[in-house]
């Protein structure tokens, strides 16, 4: 196909005279060239009679995977080579000593074994992710007592460094998204109350969503992908290129200088973000109920103070920390174990916003059969 | 080395493996090259050498088309990288030649076997997946590497075997020309020789013409057949090593005839010396008439 101007080569086999048993010469001419082997090479596998010389005085050109062709079909057929120029026999003499084909992957374990190996290793196995999950949040916590002792250990400027990357840059984006699940709310629950005649409650509705649930679970969905996954890659990757490894022989803890500021940021973050959420959830809401409720933007702020008790305040704030420690902590973590190879950085990056979101929404279910309970509803 | 001729503007080597003419190249305002100018003729080895961020690895990226030069032109095998060949559009420059990196860039989620025949499925796919698989094993033999190296991958190798797979992959398509990016960095002095040596074997057999990015002294001596010297911004000299010796700048004064030079040089059996003993060379104003002298402004 892409076999340039050049001619094709050629294989014939001629003397396939068998009454005197001497079988066959075969002849190869013109250009034996990984370019041009192709065709030739199937021909050859499937050439079926005998072969007692293989002649490529006629060979025009050769590489090694011609070479090697002409090694094989001599090998095979238990062949002498006759006709080698020089360069084709230095060729010849140099890809001889190669065995026949090795595979490429290694042999895989039929399913019936595989399988059950799987398993077993994922029983065996399961318990180390969480037992070293909790010696990281040991190390974690030893680093922040030292911390405590020590303040001038804190990395204020990796501190100031995450803060711009986690909470400032995010503000856009957040701040779009909040808006939109404001108006949402709103126009959705508008319709519902609607047919009871009771669409002044939408306020309560908006108020009480964005600043007690979704303002939070969705901000730190938003972190989790933007922050937690960026934890966990940069982390892996310096991992990768043995930074981790450096930054320990020289004394530095890297737990100190890449985790802690990082899980500072995102327990400090994470309340800020999730109050500038409600803010901006319950303005699109405000901004939808003026526009098709006859509901006056000032009139739905006001009565926003009214009807949102004090307690989804604090329900948003006490969520608010744990949730950014937990994003931070599942990239942080992921971001440590990677080893080998990059395949693992984007594993373990997944696996740190699959982890973290989840965490995020168990603890979050958590969170609201407690404060019902305690009566904070 | 028999023949010995000025490395540019020089009418008997009007079909060079690399003509690179007027390149410059910077980054942010500060020039790594300015209008430099170099030759590679079909069939050498060329050693290039320069004092760490003299621009050796963006040359080379320039030449094989991973840096666009702000000016200059670059042919290579004939024709600019960029456009395709008007005689026969189906061709691809880039099966011409192959490339070790410096780090052997190997594709960390393929075993070796496979990173080798990546290119060969690319080119070629009418190749038949059993040749394939036998190329893959034979070049994995010819770079030293042992048979069951083809189906680790790359993580499972130490660095030196790493090197050898990088090899493997960049020699899959048997091309012209090679380009090394240090590719002894790295090695032990046995393995070092040992890459030597298959390099010179290669170049031999299959006449391939090399662009070797190195530091390795003893590789410049024991493989080169001419050596250019990157520094200023541009190629100062190229020439055979007995030829830069005789050169007056510092630079290459330091490098060739440092202690570290003169050690290379001192363990070369004297047999293999294409040029005169060195230490007379060095010391006479003028190397063998038929030799150009060194070209300060190649």
């Amino acid at each position: 196909m892409a076999t340039h101007m050049t001619d094709m080569p050629q294989f014939t086999t001629d003397g396939e005279d068998s009454g005197s048993g001497n079988g066959g010469i075969a002849t190869l001419s013109g250009p034996l060239l990984v370019a041009t082997i192709g065709a030739l090479d199937r021909e050859m596998r499937d050439y079926t009679g005998t072969i007692t010389r293989v002649d490529i005085a006629k060979v025009t050109a050769i590489d090694t995977v011609g070479a090697w062709v002409v090694v094989r079909l001599a090998r095979d057929h238990g062949a002498e080579i006759t006709g080698a120029s020089h360069q084709a026999q230095r060729l010849i003499d140099a890809v001889g000593q190669a065995g026949d084909e090795e595979p490429l992957r290694p042999i895989r374990v039929p399913v019936q074994v595989r399988v059950p190996e799987a398993v077993g290793k994922l029983v065996v196995t399961s318990g180390q992710g969480s037992i070293s999950s909790v010696a990281f949040l040991g190390e974690l916590i030893i680093a922040v007592w030292h911390t405590i002792c020590h303040p001038r250990r804190l990395r204020i400027t990796a501190l100031i460094r995450q803060t711009e990357l986690v909470g400032v840059n995010s503000l856009g984006i957040i701040g779009l998204m909040s808006f939109l699940i404001g108006v949402v709310i709103a126009q959705q629950g508008a319709v519902q109350l609607q047919q009871f005649g009771a669409e002044i409650y939408t306020i309560n509705l908006t108020g009480r969503l964005a600043l007690r649930e979704l303002g939070v679970l969705m901000t730190a969905i938003m972190v989790a992908g933007r922050s937690g996954s960026a934890f966990a890659a940069q982390i892996g990757t310096m991992k990768l290129t043995e930074e981790i490894d450096a930054m320990r022989t020289i004394g530095v803890s890297p737990i100190e200088a890449l985790v802690l500021p990082r899980v500072i940021v995102g327990v400090l973050m994470m309340p800020l973000l999730g109050t500038y959420a409600a803010v901006v959830a319950i303005m699109g809401g405000a901004v939808l109920a003026s526009l098709t409720l006859d509901i006056p933007f000032f009139t739905f702020l006001r009565r926003i103070q009214e009807v949102v008790p004090m307690t989804d305040l604090w329900v948003m704030l006490i969520k608010a920390p744990v949730f950014g420690l937990i994003i931070a902590f599942c990239g942080c973590f992921q971001g440590m174990q990677v080893e080998n190879d990059s395949e693992q950085v984007g594993r373990r990056t997944t696996q740190a916003v699959v982890q973290g979101i989840f965490m995020v929404i168990v603890l979050d279910a958590f969170f609201a059969v407690f404060f019902s309970k305690i009566n904070w509803i | 080395m028999s023949k010995v001729s000025p490395s540019d503007g020089d009418p008997g080597d009007d079909n060079p493996a690399i003509d690179i003419e007027g390149l410059s190249n910077g980054f942010d305002g500060h020039l790594v090259h300015e209008n430099l100018s170099l030759t590679v003729r079909r069939g050498e080895i060329l050693g290039v050498v320069g004092g760490s961020g003299t621009g050796k690895s963006v040359l080379m990226r320039s030449i094989i088309g991973l840096q666009t030069p702000s000016a200059g032109t670059i042919r290579v095998l004939g024709r600019a990288v960029a456009e395709p060949d008007p005689d026969n559009p189906d061709s691809d420059i880039r099966s011409r030649w192959g490339v070790l990196f410096q780090g052997g860039a190997l594709f960390s989620t393929l075993t070796v076997g496979e990173n080798v025949v990546v290119p060969i499925k690319e080119f070629y796919p009418e190749i038949a997946p059993e040749l394939q698989r036998e190329i893959a094993g034979f070049k994995v033999m010819l770079s030293g590497l042992p048979p069951e190296a083809a189906v680790k991958f790359p993580s499972e190798l130490s660095g030196g075997m790493r090197k050898r797979a990088a090899l493997a992959r960049a020699l899959a398509l048997d091309p012209e020309l090679l380009f090394l990016d240090e590719p002894t960095a790295g090695l032990d002095p046995i393995g070092a020789a040992a890459f030597d040596s298959l390099i010179k074997e290669l170049h031999e057999t299959l006449g391939l013409t090399v662009f070797l990015i190195t530091h390795d002294l003893d590789t410049l001596h024991e493989i080169c057949d001419r050596v250019a010297v990157l520094a200023d911004r541009k190629v100062i000299a190229v020439g055979t090593i007995p030829e830069l010796m005789a050169s007056d700048h510092p630079w290459i004064q330091e490098y060739f005839n440092g202690p570290r030079g003169r050690a290379a040089q001192n363990s070369r059996p004297a047999v293999d010396t294409p040029a005169p003993p060195v230490e007379t060379v060095a010391k006479t104003a003028n190397p063998k008439p038929v030799d150009k002298p060194t070209q300060p402004d190649a």
